[in-house]
């Protein structure tokens, strides 16, 4: 299978390290970060462009633009992992449209495009006979679109919850097990790297609505968007607050959840007892389904990383090239 | 109203559900029926404990046509709040007048407060508290729930729920 990637920071490198280690029957023809790209047709040498990278900042030739590589290289998905821009999506929302159009699957981590513009994107790859998976846009390394569409077939998923930030997670445990201030905490967070330089969209809970309203599209078709979710986040918990929930066997964690019967989206801190499943430490997230059939499901697991997400597209694109290989 | 009564029967067949069907009829919703039948004993009488849901005011209605099938009620316990439900609050809470807060719980007829845990770690600092809200039912829990949250929305208070299971 081949692929062009676009982005080539953290999960773009995490892809082209495990290609590079493993091949996995990957061929990349492409690849470009925001200011450079490189093609070629015979296969990119992997090492020699993640060393550019790291030398120079660029993977490729200023002279070719991201667009041309999604419309220029010969492809059979294109990986669109670029960071996600909240406001439009874009610039992903526009390599994943190109690529689609051109009848090449996608697949992505960038969450922009797909809490979005869902809808018209799945329809935009059902008329061009191709396939748009995005595993990696939640829950990191957790296969859980993967489990929702193809492991529970028959099932009606009735509720989800899920505790799906590790940097809220990160802090919240932090708080509870030393006793630190947010600030302290928010502040070490940054320094072991789980926090970006601006944390807002983590902290207040942005990023845990942008994977609910992922998952309640994808499961619901409910064509929600951000502004749908009931969001509050977690940078005025307080340790005593912390505190006063421990006294009682409990604790709080950053929740996201979903219950359409209710009308509830809903993404708040939360008390959750200690023996609960979707009490995870540190930067792990955790997500529950609670189904007809198959009752409770709780899935524990790595949520950021560059080889942990890489995880998740390589999944989606091993999927593709079993189940879809070529149809283009 | 939850309801838990001890009642004192012949052992034999119908006794039982002859109890039942007033209870049903006093809009009563039954939790649990626990039997205690001793297997030495040839007394004759079975000790049966009935945990019930029950709406105000039907109580004495019910004891009366319970007693009237012949039925002795040894114990009888109600607890009109039974559930109950803790939430924290992080904020100015003592400067946007905490009585006012605890007040328009208690003033809704259905809600009480009946824990409050406050901590203050200095002057001028948010500070903390665990409350816990006292209802009949899970409706009123809900409505009691919603108010406090409009109520300390106004004040700037952030409410921290618990994550209520559900089905």
């Amino acid at each position: 299978m081949r692929i062009a990637l676009l982005g080539f920071g953290s999960v773009g490198k995490g892809v082209a390290e495990v290609v590079q280690e493993k091949g996995l029957g990957i061929t990349v023809t492409g690849i470009a970060d925001s200011r450079s790209g490189t093609i070629d047709p015979a296969g990119i040498d992997l090492q020699a462009a993640m060393d550019r990278k790291d030398r120079t900042g660029l993977c490729g030739d200023i002279s070719l633009s991201p667009l041309d590589v999604v419309d220029g290289a010969e492809y059979d998905a294109l990986v669109e992992v670029t960071p996600t821009r909240i406001i439009d999506g874009e610039p992903a929302l526009t390599h994943i449209v190109h690529a689609l159009s051109r009848g090449k699957h996608v697949v992505t981590s960038n969450k922009g495009p797909i809490a979005l513009a869902h809808r018209r994107l799945r329809a935009l790859a059902e008329s061009h006979g191709v396939q748009l998976r995005y595993e990696a846009t939640v829950c990191g390394a957790i296969p859980v679109l993967h489990v929702l569409q193809h492991d529970l077939l028959g099932n009606e998923v009735r509720a989800l919850h899920g505790v799906m930030n590790g940097t809220c997670n990160f802090i919240l445990t932090r708080m509870e097990d030393e006793g630190l201030t947010y600030d302290q905490a928010l502040a070490e967070a940054r320094e072991m790297g789980y926090a970006e330089a601006d944390p807002t969209y983590d902290v207040k809970g942005v990023d845990a609505a942008l994977k609910l309203v992922i998952l309640a599209n994808t499961i619901w078709d409910l064509g929600v968007t951000l502004d749908d979710v009931d969001t509050t986040g977690i940078d005025l918990i307080t340790p005593e607050a912390i505190q006063l929930a421990c006294d009682r066997e409990t604790t709080i964690r950053l929740i996201a959840e979903a219950i359409p019967s209710k009308g509830l989206l809903r993404v708040s801190p939360r008390i959750i007892p200690r023996s609960h499943p979707l009490l995870v430490e540190g930067t792990l997230n955790a997500v529950t389904l609670h189904t007809d059939l198959a009752g409770e499901l709780t899935f524990i697991g790595k949520g950021a990383g560059s080889v942990e997400t890489a995880s998740a597209v390589i999944g989606d694109l091993l999927y593709l090239g079993e189940h879809h290989a070529g149809a283009h | 109203m939850r309801v838990s009564m001890k009642l004192e029967m012949k052992d034999t067949p119908g006794q039982l559900v002859s109890v039942l069907t007033p209870i049903s009829e006093c809009g009563g919703n039954i939790i649990a029926v626990i039997h205690q039948r001793d297997p030495d004993s040839d007394s004759g009488v079975l000790d049966v404990q009935i945990v019930l849901d029950l709406p105000e005011g039907r109580l004495d209605d019910l004891v009366a046509q319970i007693k009237r099938r012949g039925v002795t009620i040894t114990r009888i316990g109600k607890e009109r709040l039974f559930l109950q439900r803790s939430l924290l609050m992080i904020g100015h809470i003592m400067h946007t007048d905490i009585s006012d807060t605890v007040d328009q719980i208690d003033r809704t007829g259905f809600a009480e407060v009946s824990e409050l845990s406050l901590v203050m770690p200095s002057i001028n600092e948010r500070s903390s508290a665990r409350i816990t809200l006292k209802t009949a039912t899970a409706e009123d829990m809900s409505s009691a729930v919603a108010l406090l949250r409009k109520v300390s929305d106004e004040k700037e208070i952030l409410i921290v729920e618990p994550l209520e299971e559900c089905g």
